[in-house]
């Protein structure tokens, strides 16, 4: 084996990685299975909840899941790298971060996927371009109006009585629901929300002025939520569990009272960061992670204690990851590929993907090994099984990373 | 031919925080280039509320930080706390007491352009200086701000240009530089960022003196190719390079169009304003003027089509109403919530406005927060609705017949439809309560 064969662990069958004749069928045959499943989603896949955490700024992905084996990785990074000794080993050549300390025992319960090498070709470096090209699952150089939650939606309906088909917490915008008149409600605090949400009035006036349609379809989203959302919320159980208090343990907290409470929905969005660490990289880039780890902890705590876990599937994504070789502040500038990770009741923990070569570079960025939309794929076609081909045409295969 | 009222509402609302009946009418008489150049003359770009008392103030030395104890850190994170209220407090009262909203409206979309953060500068006086650059140049030459904000202490620190070194560019205000400062995302290659970024190095503040330095031991003189031409280019040639590119003109015209027209400019109009802003050396208030009389602003289609961004929906309520002002923290307060937090935008590419500042959670907020100013709490004063309801308050929401009340708060006819009020506060609560208060 070659010194650049025996760097990249080859990790469990990459989907992404298998010919793609082999698993993409013949297009006519995903018309079909679209065609069975449209008539189903409306009923019972939505039950399935997909919690997307976006970490915001760009995570830097080498110091997230390390190659602790790699001489060029401990080269490039003389001040940055994570000590061997100090890695949460997760095999003979990666380990997670020691802030990840926390999420070892869903690792050891085989209930933490991590996909190595997530990016696409031909990568943008800018945050504002390469988050639209995520969130609206669209190739470098295409310009989509419509997120990739969206698209979904719009051709798989969340059944008439959710309250919404995604509820966001945290700051951001609407990312990958944006575009589209689908509905997608921003909560800070639900009891908040419902107190508000009594002045608002809903008018279906049809107006050409765009602005203001924009208000009057919010108006209409607030008042249909928190007509949903009033006589669940009534009966929110005690947790029972203690959520740390910082910005991302609060938002899962409410993620888990609106699940505890079966709020139906499809989607809750948190965001986390800013992992922009181009400057001073390691106390902040240690408490950002230390902070999900923790909070992800108390989640899956809360949810397994309420008998929703089973329900769902939690799912990183960002901008981009970080430049292999660290710059002189302290800090790593933007790069491109980056792992991910699923946790979820049903997922079946492990690495996936093949680990990006620090060596074979493109601009001193790694190359990316697995399609970002092979995690949609996963989403649209495993964990809802739905058909996935207007989003991903078969061209992306979901990954073999769940159980049911 | 002379303005309408309509008109002239329209003016005073999309280049200032909106006009009270006396201003609009004062309009009234002029033609649009007239009431036009009304409003581009600024007398002055000095500020009229005092400034915090320590903006003068430069940061410790690293060696002094060196020696402190978690205490001493503590408190000076808790004193820096305090400062970045104080300061923007400072903005707010300056918006509200202004004589000059065009100054403000264009100093605020400056910071909107060349963003610098409190959380990552973490030395308030800097952002107070930008604050100043900004106002300085904010109706002057684009050239000698952009010159100007490269070399500027908050950026610096906040683009990492203070750690762009000739042995490790950084790259971060290069590529910020190019994608949101000039050219915008598509007109440059990442090698010309590369490149850049090395003409941008040694690029450093001096702490001790709080001025800008260029390093000559950090800083990398050898030849660097960007935009096809090669030299020996330092961070200056870069700027110069970049502003020879005819798509730094129209990026700039069009975020203008953005702010004061509508959210889609018209590539034609684009593309002549955007010459005209290259023939007058990049000065901004030619291109204003210009913008500002194009038929595009007038056309009546046009009235109550962007929606307001948080500081105009509450500075211009306070403005409007002449709420008094005890204590500006819940506007911060309410700043955040809603999504604009001054001098702490979410990131370098600033607020994104535009429909996206309405959420399902922004909009209740903003109807919560217009009620509560509106019954005092949120000013310490519940004098202004009170006063209206015994009829002993002189300002124009009580003199002026409803009909004139309504042209002022609402740019189009109301959505809601009209319940029959007895008392002009009411009406007054019915007006800013429809989502057409909203918008501008």
């Amino acid at each position: 084996m070659g010194e650049g064969v025996s760097r990249r662990e080859i990790l469990k069958v990459a989907a992404a990685a298998v010919p793609l004749v082999l698993l993409a069928p013949p297009w006519i045959e995903h018309l079909w299975a679209a065609r069975t499943f449209e008539a189903q989603a409306g009923a019972g896949m939505f039950q399935r909840v997909l919690i997307l955490v976006e970490l915001q700024g760009g995570n830097d992905g080498l110091n997230t899941v390390v190659p602790y084996e790699d001489r060029a990785y401990s080269r490039a990074r003389p001040k940055l790298g994570i000590p061997r000794d100090q890695v949460r080993q997760l095999s003979s050549h990666f380990g997670l971060h020691p802030a990840l300390t926390p999420l070892m025992p869903s690792w050891d319960a085989k209930e933490l996927a991590i996909v190595a090498g997530v990016g696409y070709p031909r990568p943008n470096r800018s945050h504002f371009r390469s988050i639209e090209i995520w969130e609206t699952g669209s190739e470098s150089e295409q310009v989509l109006d419509e997120g990739w939650l969206s698209q979904v939606f719009r051709r798989f309906p969340v059944p008439a009585d959710f309250a919404a088909e995604g509820i966001l917490l945290g700051k951001g915008d609407a990312g990958p629901f944006s575009g589209g008149q689908r509905r997608a409600i921003a909560l800070r605090d639900p009891e908040e929300f419902l107190r508000r949400a009594g002045s608002v009035h809903p008018v279906s006036a049809p107006v050409s002025n765009r602005a203001l349609a924009h208000i009057l379809e919010v108006q209409r989203e607030i008042w249909k939520a928190a007509g949903d959302l009033q006589a669940r919320m009534r009966q929110v159980p005690e947790l029972g569990i203690e959520f740390p208090a910082h910005k991302i343990g609060k938002q899962l907290q409410v993620a888990a009272q609106l699940l505890a409470a079966r709020v139906p929905v499809a989607v809750v969005k948190v965001s986390h960061g800013s992992f922009d660490t181009h400057a001073g990289q390691l106390p902040h880039h240690h408490r950002l992670l230390e902070e999900l780890a923790e909070g992800l902890t108390a989640f899956r705590s809360a949810m397994v204690r309420h008998g929703r876990w089973r329900d769902l599937l939690v799912m990183t994504y960002s901008e981009f990851g970080r430049r292999v070789e660290e710059n002189a502040s302290h800090g790593t500038d933007h790069g491109t590929a980056a792992p991910h990770v699923m946790i979820g009741g049903q997922v079946k923990g492990g690495l996936y993907g093949t680990y990006p070569s620090l060596t074979d570079l493109e601009d001193g960025d790694l190359k990316y090994t697995v399609d970002y939309r092979s995690l949609y794929a996963t989403v649209i076609e495993r964990w809802w099984g739905l058909s996935a081909t207007m989003l991903v045409q078969g061209r992306y295969p979901a990954l073999d990373c769940l159980t049911g | 031919m002379p303005l309408t009222f309509d008109e002239a509402r329209h003016l005073l609302s999309r280049t200032g925080f909106g006009g009270t009946p006396d201003e609009i009418r004062g309009l009234i008489a002029m033609d649009r280039a007239a009431a036009v150049s009304q409003i581009l003359n600024v007398p002055s770009n000095k500020t009229q509320t005092a400034p915090p008392r320590w903006v003068h103030r430069l940061p410790p030395l690293p060696r002094e930080r060196r020696q402190w104890s978690e205490r001493d850190r503590r408190a000076f994170r808790e004193e820096r706390k305090e400062e970045s209220l104080e300061l923007k407090g400072w903005w707010y009262r300056e918006m509200i007491a202004s004589r000059s909203p065009l100054l403000e409206r264009m100093t605020l979309f400056w910071h909107n352009h060349f963003t610098s953060s409190l959380q990552k500068v973490k030395w308030p006086p800097y952002l107070y200086w930008q604050n100043l650059l900004l106002r300085l140049h904010a109706l002057g030459s684009f050239r000698d701000l952009l010159i100007a904000i490269a070399k500027n202490p908050a950026m610096i620190l906040y683009l990492d240009t203070q750690t762009n070194r000739k042995d490790h560019p950084n790259e971060n205000f290069a590529r910020e530089l190019f994608e949101l400062f000039t050219l915008g995302e598509g007109h440059y290659t990442e090698r010309d960022i590369k490149e850049a970024a090395r003409a941008f190095s040694g690029w450093h503040i001096d702490h001790r003196t709080g001025a800008f330095r260029i390093d000559l031991f950090q800083h990398d003189d050898g030849k660097k190719l960007v935009f096809g031409k090669s030299g020996a280019f330092d961070g200056d040639d870069i700027i110069a390079l970049t502003i020879e590119q005819p798509q730094t003109a129209r990026y700039v015209v069009e975020k203008l169009w953005r702010e004061f027209i509508s959210d889609q400019p018209d590539p034609v109009e684009v593309d002549r304003l955007a010459a005209l802003f290259r023939a007058e050396r990049y000065e901004i208030v030619p291109l204003l003027r210009a913008l500002l009389l194009t038929d595009h602003f007038w056309r009546p289609e046009q009235r109550g089509a962007l929606i307001k961004s948080p500081v105009e929906l509450m500075v211009g309520t306070i403005r409007l109403f002449g709420l008094p002002l005890d204590d500006p923290l819940p506007l911060i307060r309410y700043g955040r919530k809603l999504g604009q937090d001054l001098f702490d935008p979410p990131n370098v590419k600033g607020w994104s406005g535009g429909t996206r500042w309405i959420t399902s959670s922004t909009l209740l907020e903003r109807t919560q927060l217009l009620h509560r100013s509106l019954r005092g709490h949120e000013t310490g004063h519940a004098a202004s609705m009170k006063g209206m309801q015994n009829g002993s308050e002189s300002g124009w929401l009580t003199t002026e017949p409803i009909d004139v009340v309504q042209a002022v708060l609402l740019p189009l006819p109301p959505v809601y439809p009209s319940a029959p009020a007895d008392e002009r506060a009411q009406s007054v609560l019915q007006f800013v309560s429809d989502p057409v208060y909203q918008l501008k």
